[in-house]
């Protein structure tokens, strides 16, 4: 006899139980115990099918290959770069992954990218250490000239982007700025005026405080269209 | 003398006036305020962050980290020298113990957790109160774990098995013992046991089915915290049947540059 102990999308806290039998299986940021499955971090439960996972609602970000962050120069290697990427973790940008041209074997590499320059990648491999491989071969991908970058929660990332990049479209047009969001909740903000990019970064802190509740789209198109330049 | 009545009229299981809050300080990643009675627990989590000097890395999980400290104005007004001292360094280490048997910090090679705990203001029951925001702090950090700990005091004074003893009736003439537990609550684990002063088996027997009650108040007061910060209306106030109108959604960001 197997039984669902909480209800979909409620808030449940480490180690509350969320069902009952062998019929379920544990999902993401779950574990089972003795027939039971319980959750492992704060978050909303999800359910699709037979498979029960949580939503975190709040935490570190976790490099999964294919997804597109920003990150930060920090030093200088044989043949790459490494990159910060606001974890615990720092990734390797290897010259090949870097660009299409042909470099040398004696070539400075700080002409290509200096220590402090920001850049747009992909992650292309995590090992279980947690050690990254980053790629910057893919259309998008590139180092960041101008601008400014924000910080945000990397759970609110879906939010900011929104279904379809609905949310990230609606900013986009309202202040005619440039904007790319990472994964890792780094987002590049260029825009023809700082004016405009002052707006969309108080549009994108307003999503974060206001991540949880509905309706979002349309508030901040209310707030675009208040404070437009 | 029998100590017959206790000195602020509580009943003997019951707990001083509680109040727990989670993400009370922005710049953490994780944070918690925990009050009971006049103890006021701050505690702020960050990490998991690279770990420094490399020596303390392990390559199979990540270290939890505690830093307790009583703050200067704390207490009964003598000034407490901030800093590490003697007391610190013991209740820091056995704050780790009791929070590494549910944090999972496997995925976190070569990382630390940091947990900062500062007490405002202090009358006993201090690293019970700490142990339990930090677990609050914990869970609002999103660090992994698999199970919640909650702590709270208990002993005998002067004959009576009590809950949550104040800094007078630890003070209190006569025999008196003050036994700090910390319970996980899935499995009631007890994951931290110290004492002061002196109990007879059959009081310490009774004194710990006391804190299993007891910390179980304090577990649903951390419960009630962290599902507080995300379950409100659209104004910021009262709850939706305990669900958030958080919707989760896994666009990615599909029009390129």
């Amino acid at each position: 006899m197997s039984n669902i102990l909480v209800e979909e999308r409620k808030v449940v806290i480490p180690g509350e139980a969320l069902a009952e039998g062998l019929d379920y299986l544990p999902g993401e940021n779950t574990y089972r115990e003795d027939n039971k499955i319980y959750s492992k971090v704060l978050g909303l439960v999800s359910l699709s099918g037979r498979v029960i996972k949580i939503t975190p609602l709040s935490g570190p970000y976790i490099h999964k290959p294919g997804d597109k962050v920003i990150g930060q120069v920090v030093d200088i290697l044989f043949s790459g770069w490494r990159i910060d990427t606001g974890t615990a973790y720092q990734g390797v940008l290897n010259v090949k992954d870097a660009t299409t041209r042909f470099i040398k074997k004696e070539e400075d590499l700080s002409k290509i990218l200096g220590i402090g320059d920001f850049v747009i990648v992909t992650v292309t491999n995590v090992t279980s250490q947690n050690l990254i491989d980053l790629s910057m071969k893919e259309p998008g991908l590139k180092k960041i000239n101008g601008g400014r970058i924000i910080k945000i929660g990397c759970n609110k990332v879906p939010r900011v982007i929104g279904k379809k990049a609905s949310m990230i479209s609606l900013i986009k047009d309202k202040t005619g700025c440039e904007i790319t969001v990472g994964q890792n909740g780094l987002v590049w903000i260029k825009g023809p005026t700082p004016e405009g990019e002052s707006l969309a970064e108080r549009a994108i802190k307003l999503i974060e405080e206001k991540s949880h509740q509905e309706g979002l789209t349309i508030k901040i198109e209310e707030f675009l269209e208040q404070n437009k330049l | 003398m029998v100590y017959k009545q206790r000195l602020d009229g509580r009943k003997i299981d019951e707990l001083r006036p509680m109040e727990a809050k989670a993400g009370v300080i922005p710049n953490a990643d994780g944070s918690a305020s925990f009050k009971i009675g006049k103890t006021w627990a701050l505690a702020a989590v960050y990490g998991p962050r690279e770990l420094y000097p490399k020596f303390l890395q392990d390559p199979k999980k990540g270290l939890l980290r505690c830093h307790y400290g009583m703050m200067p104005f704390s207490g009964s007004g003598e000034r407490i020298r901030p800093g590490n001292s003697r007391r610190a360094q013991e209740i820091s280490m056995v704050m780790t113990s009791a929070l590494e048997p549910v944090v999972d910090l496997s995925a976190f090679p070569n990382a630390v957790v940091d947990i900062f705990v500062d007490l405002p203001q202090t009358d006993a029951g201090t690293r019970c109160a700490a142990i339990s925001a930090a677990a609050i702090a914990l869970a609002d950090a999103g660090i992994p774990m698999t199970d919640m700990v909650s702590s709270v005091a208990v002993g005998e004074v002067d004959g009576m098995v009590c809950a949550d003893l104040t800094y007078n009736e630890e003070s209190y003439e006569g025999i008196v013992s003050d036994i700090p537990v910390a319970m996980l609550h899935k499995t009631k684990g007890i994951s931290l046991l110290q004492m002061d002063g002196e109990i007879s088996k059959k009081n310490l027997v009774k004194a710990l089915e006391l804190a299993e009650a007891a910390t179980e108040k304090v577990y649903e007061l951390q419960k009630k915290a962290l599902t507080e910060k995300y379950v409100r209306d659209q104004d910021g106030k009262g709850n939706n049947n305990g669900k958030s109108e958080y919707e989760p959604e896994f666009e990615t960001e599909d029009s390129r540059e």
